[in-house]
C-alpha cells in the first residue's frame, strides 16, 4: 500500500507550505505546546502523529486561527503571516476537515459548499457559479459527489468529501485533516487515500493527523511525531517503522500484540433472541438479532459506527428497552413485556463500559470519586442508609486508583481533568470492580493512548480467563481482531455474518461491514 | 482539554462576585452623581441605614429570610439544571397552606403542635405547587421555565378568588383573611432577646430566621451527603449518565422540583407565621424572583446564597432608607441599583472571567520568571 516515495531527499531545497518555529502554548498551568517547530513541503502528504493530549490539535488549531500562539512564528509559503482568526487561514489558503462534519444535514451538497460564500443577493446567480467551480473540481481530484443530494442522505464517506471539497471551494492548498477515518470502513478509507493522493498529484499539501501508525505508514511522505506536548521526532515515512513511531509516541517500547490464548467458554451467559428495535429514523432499528455469548469468551462486534452497534449496547444494558424479541441473561428473559433498567441489570451481573464516556461513563464535573461509583451509589457499602459517606468513598477510589494505576491517584481530582486513558481506567476499574457475568464494553480504547491501550486489553482478557462473558464493541477492526474469540458483524441494523478468530482478516471484515457479499453465517451466528 | 480560560476555584468563588458587586455599584454611583447627588454619601446613607441604624439590621435579616429560601430553592433546582422561576407562586400557595392550618387549628392546638404542622404545611403545599410542573417536564416534555411561570399566574389567582370569596374574613372590605390568634404566630427575635435580658430593637425579624439557616445545612447535606443528592447532581450534570447508571430521570427531576418548590413554600412562613399573621395579598411582593438572582450569585451554594441573601436584604433595607433620605432618590431609583446588581452578579456574571484569568495568568507568569531569576 505504502507509495514508493520518488521525492528527492534533501528538504532544504524543498519549498515549505507551512513552516512553524518555536510555537508555544500554554492552557493555565498545561503547557499544550511547547517550542514546537514543523516543516511541510509543499506537495507532499505529512503526517503528525501523537497520542490523546499530545498537542495535535492544540497545534493544528494554532495553525488554523482557532488559538493564537503565546509565542512563535508560523511562515505559510515562506511569507510570514500572523493568523489570529480562521478567515486569516482561509485567505492563506490553509482548508481544514475537523473529525466531526461542520455540515447543515437538510441542505443540498451545492448549499453546503456555498454557505456563507453566497455573494450578492440573487441566489440562483450564486448557485449557477458554484456549480460551475464545483464540477471543476470534482473532475480535477476524482471527488464525485451529486451536488443536488441532501447531506443526511449520504454515506459518512460522500460527506466527508463535501468536506473537502468545502475546503477546496475556498482556494485551499493546503488541507489539514483532523482524525479523517474514524468513521470510515477500511474501504472507505481506501478512497479516502486515493483522492488524498490525486491532491498531492494537483499540487495541495496535506497535513493528516492521527493516532493510527497504519495510515501515517500507507499514505504520508513525511511524518512529525508528537508527545506531551512537543515535537519529539521528524522521519520519512519510508526510513520508519511502525515500531519505532510507536515507541517515539509512547517513550517507550510497547508491546501491540495482545497475549491470547484460545478461550475455554463455558455456559451461556447471555442469549439474545429474534430482539428487534423500532427507531423513528431508518437509522439505529435493530431487526431480528440472536447470538449466543458464553462465560469465558469475548465476542466481538465490527461494523462502521452508526449502523446499530450503539443500539445494541443500549438495549443490552437496559438503558432501552427492545420494541420486539428480547434476551435471557442467566435464564432470566428480558423483553418490552419484562423490562429491566441499568439497575436491575447490574444486580443481575450486567457490567457495561459505554462508548460514550464523557456522556455516559463519568459525570465530567464530579470528583473521581464520584465518578467511580455511577451506577453503583445505591450499594450499601459506599454508606449508611440515605447517606453517603465521603470517607468510604475516598477509601473506594483509592484503592481502585491504586489497582488500575489510575493517575494522578487523586480521589478529589474533577474527573474531566484526567486523561482519556485514566478517564476509561476510572470507568473500567469500576465495572470490572463489580466482578460481572457479563460485561458490555463500547469503543473500550477511543481516544485513550497506546500504553492505556496495552493496559486495557490486558483487564479484558484477564477478566474473560476470569469466566466472564464479554462482548466488545469497537470500531477498531485491529482491536476487535486482537481481542475476540469470534467475531459478529453488523450492518444497517442487522447481524450479517460472522467469523471466527482464525477466519477474520480485514477484507473479508471489511466486505460484510459494508454489507457486501457476506457469507452466509448466520447459522454459526445463531443459537 | 481544559478550556482556555480557567479560573482557580477561589476566584470564580470568591473573587468575581465581589468585582460584578463593585462594577454594579460602580454604574449605581454614576447614575446617582447623575441625577446630583454625591455617590459616596448615598452609599453611606445606604449602609447606615441597613446595619447602623436601630433595628435596621433586624429588617436586614427578615429581608434576608425571605431570599435565603427562594434563593435555596432556585438553586436546588438548578442543580438537577432545571430552571425554577416558579419561587413566586410556590412561596404564595406556601402561605396557603400555612395560613389554611392557623385559620383551622389556631383555636384547638397549642403552638407547639401548631407551628411545626403550619410549617409543614407551607412546604407540602409549595412542593405540590413545584412537583406538578416538574412533573409536566419529566413525562410531558413541557420546558419548567414556561409552565412554572405559568404556575406563578396560576397561583396568584387562586389566591385572590380565595382571599376575595371563601377566605376572607366576615365583615371586612379587604382582601385578606381573620388575624390567627396568638398560638399561631412565630415569635420575633426582640422578644426572645428581651425576655432573656438582651436589650434588641423591635424589627420584623422572627424565628423563621433560624429554619432559614437549618434548610440551609439541610440542603448541603440533601445536595452533598446524600444519594439523593448524587443522585439530583448526576442527572444535572449529565442525564445520560444518570440514565446509564440506571437513575430514573424523571422520578429525580419530580422530586427535586417538590424539594425546590417546598422551599420556595417556606418563604411562607416569614411572612405569614412571623409578620402578617394572616393571609394576605401578594405577600410575596417579588421575592420569589430575586431568589432568582440569589441563587446566581450564591453560585448555588448555600454559604454563598447566605451571603447574597444578606446583600439583597441589606439593599432593600439599605434602599427604603436611601428612599427616606433623599428626595431626588425614589423608590424606582433603588430599583434601579438592585437591577444593575441582578444584571451584573446574574446576566453579566461571566463578563470579568476572561479578563480576570487573562490578568491571573500574567501575575503568575510574572511571578515565574522573577523565581527563576532569582533561582
Amino acid at each position: 500500500m505504502a507509495q514508493p516515495n520518488e521525492k528527492p531527499s534533501g528538504e532544504t531545497s524543498l519549498p515549505l507550505a507551512i513552516d512553524l518555529s518555536n510555537i508555544n502554548k500554554r492552557f493555565g498551568d498545561v503547557h499544550a505546546n511547547k517550542d514546537v517547530s514543523l516543516q511541510v513541503v509543499s506537495g507532499h502528504i505529512h503526517g503528525i502523529i501523537g497520542e490523546n493530549g499530545a498537542g495535535k490539535s492544540t497545534l493544528v488549531s494554532i495553525l488554523y486561527g482557532f488559538y493564537t500562539a503565546d509565542s512563535g512564528s508560523i511562515k505559510i509559503n515562506g511569507v510570514a503571516t500572523p493568523i489570529v482568526n480562521s478567515a486569516d487561514a482561509i485567505a492563506r489558503g490553509i482548508g481544514m476537515v475537523h473529525q466531526h462534519f461542520m455540515l447543515v444535514p437538510n441542505f443540498t451538497v451545492l448549499e453546503n459548499v456555498m454557505l456563507g460564500h453566497e455573494g450578492g443577493l440573487r441566489i440562483d446567480v450564486a448557485a449557477q457559479n458554484a456549480r460551475q467551480t464545483l464540477e471543476k473540481l470534482s473532475a480535477d481530484f476524482g471527488l464525485d459527489v451529486d451536488l443536488d443530494m441532501i447531506i443526511e442522505d449520504l454515506p459518512v464517506g460522500l460527506q466527508q468529501r463535501v468536506e473537502i471539497l468545502k475546503a477546496l471551494f475556498r482556494g485551499a492548498e493546503i488541507l489539514i485533516l483532523d482524525e479523517p477515518t474514524g468513521v470510515l470502513t477500511p474501504q472507505e478509507t481506501e478512497r479516502l487515500f486515493d483522492v488524498l493522493r490525486a491532491l498531492r498529484e494537483q499540487g495541495v499539501t496535506v497535513l493528516l493527523i492521527t493516532h493510527k501508525l497504519k495510515e501515517i505508514m500507507a499514505i504520508t511522505d513525511d511524518v512529525s511525531v508528537m508527545r506531551a506536548g512537543q515535537m519529539v521526532a521528524h522521519r520519512k515515512t519510508f526510513e520508519t517503522s511502525p515500531p519505532e513511531l510507536a515507541e517515539l509516541m509512547v517513550g517507550r517500547k510497547v508491546v501491540l500484540k495482545v497475549d491470547h490464548s484460545p478461550a475455554s467458554p463455558g455456559g451461556d451467559v447471555l442469549v439474545v433472541a429474534d430482539l428487534c428495535l423500532n427507531s423513528p429514523g431508518s437509522a439505529g432499528a435493530l431487526k431480528d438479532i440472536s447470538f449466543t455469548l458464553r462465560a469465558g469468551e469475548i465476542v466481538g462486534i465490527a461494523g462502521v459506527s452508526g449502523n446499530g452497534q450503539s443500539e445494541l449496547l443500549d438495549v443490552l444494558s437496559g438503558i432501552t428497552p427492545p420494541s420486539r424479541g428480547g434476551f435471557y441473561i442467566d435464564g432470566r428473559y428480558i423483553s418490552r413485556k419484562t423490562p429491566a433498567n441499568p439497575a436491575i441489570l447490574r444486580d443481575l451481573g450486567v457490567a457495561h463500559v459505554p462508548e460514550d464516556r464523557h456522556k455516559r461513563g463519568i459525570v465530567l464535573p464530579f470528583s473521581a470519586a464520584e465518578s467511580i461509583i455511577l451506577g453503583y451509589s445505591a450499594a450499601s457499602d459506599e454508606g449508611e442508609g440515605w447517606w453517603l459517606s465521603p470517607e468510604t468513598l475516598d477509601t473506594h477510589c483509592r484503592r481502585l486508583m491504586q489497582d488500575f494505576d489510575i493517575r494522578p491517584p487523586n480521589p478529589k481530582l474533577v474527573s474531566g481533568n484526567f486523561s482519556g486513558g485514566n478517564q476509561q481506567k476510572i470507568v473500567l476499574a469500576r465495572e470490572i470492580s463489580a466482578q460481572p457475568r457479563l460485561l458490555l464494553v463500547g469503543q473500550p480504547t477511543r481516544g485513550v493512548d497506546i500504553g492505556a491501550i496495552e493496559f486495557i486489553h490486558k483487564q479484558l482478557i484477564a477478566l474473560r480467563y476470569a469466566g466472564c462473558a464479554i462482548l466488545v464493541v469497537s470500531v477498531e477492526l485491529d482491536e476487535i481482531m486482537s481481542l475476540s474469540d469470534r467475531i459478529l458483524v453488523m450492518n444497517n441494523g442487522q447481524l450479517v455474518g460472522g467469523l471466527t478468530r482464525d477466519e477474520a482478516d480485514e477484507r473479508r471484515l471489511g466486505l460484510m461491514m459494508a454489507g457486501i457479499g457476506a457469507d452466509d453465517h448466520s447459522i454459526w451466528a445463531s443459537r | 482539554m481544559s478550556a482556555p480560560h480557567d479560573l482557580p476555584r477561589w476566584a470564580d468563588v470568591g473573587l468575581i462576585p465581589l468585582i460584578n458587586l463593585l462594577a454594579a455599584l460602580v454604574v449605581s454611583g454614576i447614575v446617582v452623581a447623575f441625577i446630583g447627588e454625591n455617590p459616596i454619601e448615598a452609599m453611606m446613607v445606604m449602609i447606615k441605614g441597613a446595619f447602623v441604624y436601630k433595628g435596621s439590621l433586624g429588617y436586614t435579616l427578615y429581608y434576608a429570610t425571605n431570599f435565603i429560601f427562594t434563593g435555596l430553592a432556585v438553586a436546588v433546582a438548578f442543580h438537577a439544571m432545571l430552571f425554577n422561576i416558579g419561587g413566586e407562586g410556590q412561596a404564595y400557595l406556601g402561605g396557603l397552606g400555612a395560613g389554611l392550618v392557623c385559620l383551622m387549628f389556631d383555636s384547638v392546638l397549642p403552638a407547639i403542635v401548631l407551628l411545626p404542622l403550619a410549617i409543614i404545611a407551607a412546604a407540602g403545599l409549595g412542593a405540590v405547587w413545584g412537583a406538578v410542573p416538574g412533573y409536566l417536564q419529566a413525562k410531558r416534555g413541557s420546558h419548567i421555565v414556561i409552565t412554572t411561570i405559568m404556575f406563578n399566574f396560576l397561583g396568584a389567582s387562586i389566591m385572590v378568588w380565595l382571599l376575595a370569596g371563601a377566605l376572607k374574613a366576615p365583615g371586612q372590605m379587604s382582601p385578606e383573611t381573620r388575624v390567627f390568634s396568638d398560638n399561631a404566630t412565630l415569635p420575633f427575635i426582640h422578644e426572645i432577646a428581651n425576655a432573656i435580658g438582651w436589650e434588641v430593637a423591635r424589627s420584623p425579624l422572627n424565628l423563621s430566621f433560624v429554619v432559614a439557616l437549618l434548610a440551609c445545612v439541610g440542603v448541603w447535606v440533601l445536595i452533598w451527603r446524600s444519594r439523593l443528592g448524587y443522585a439530583i447532581r448526576a442527572t444535572g450534570h449529565s442525564a445520560k449518565a444518570a440514565e446509564y447508571a440506571g437513575i430514573s430521570v424523571s422520578r429525580v427531576l419530580i422530586i427535586t422540583m417538590a424539594i425546590s418548590g417546598g422551599l420556595a413554600g417556606m418563604m411562607a412562613i416569614n411572612e405569614i407565621l412571623g409578620v402578617q399573621h394572616r393571609i394576605v395579598l401578594n405577600f410575596t411582593s417579588g421575592y420569589g424572583f430575586t431568589g432568582i438572582a440569589v441563587a446566581l450569585m450564591g453560585r448555588n451554594h448555600p454559604v454563598g446564597i447566605i451571603l447574597a441573601s444578606l446583600l439583597f436584604g441589606a439593599l432593600y433595607q439599605g434602599g427604603a432608607e436611601l428612599d427616606f433620605e433623599f428626595s431626588t432618590i425614589t423608590r424606582e431609583m433603588v430599583l434601579l441599583i438592585q437591577g444593575l446588581i441582578i444584571l451584573f452578579s446574574g446576566g453579566l456574571a461571566y463578563m470579568f472571567n476572561k479578563p480576570l484569568a487573562r490578568l491571573l495568568a500574567m501575575i503568575l507568569r510574572g511571578k515565574r520568571q522573577t523565581e527563576a531569576q532569582h533561582g
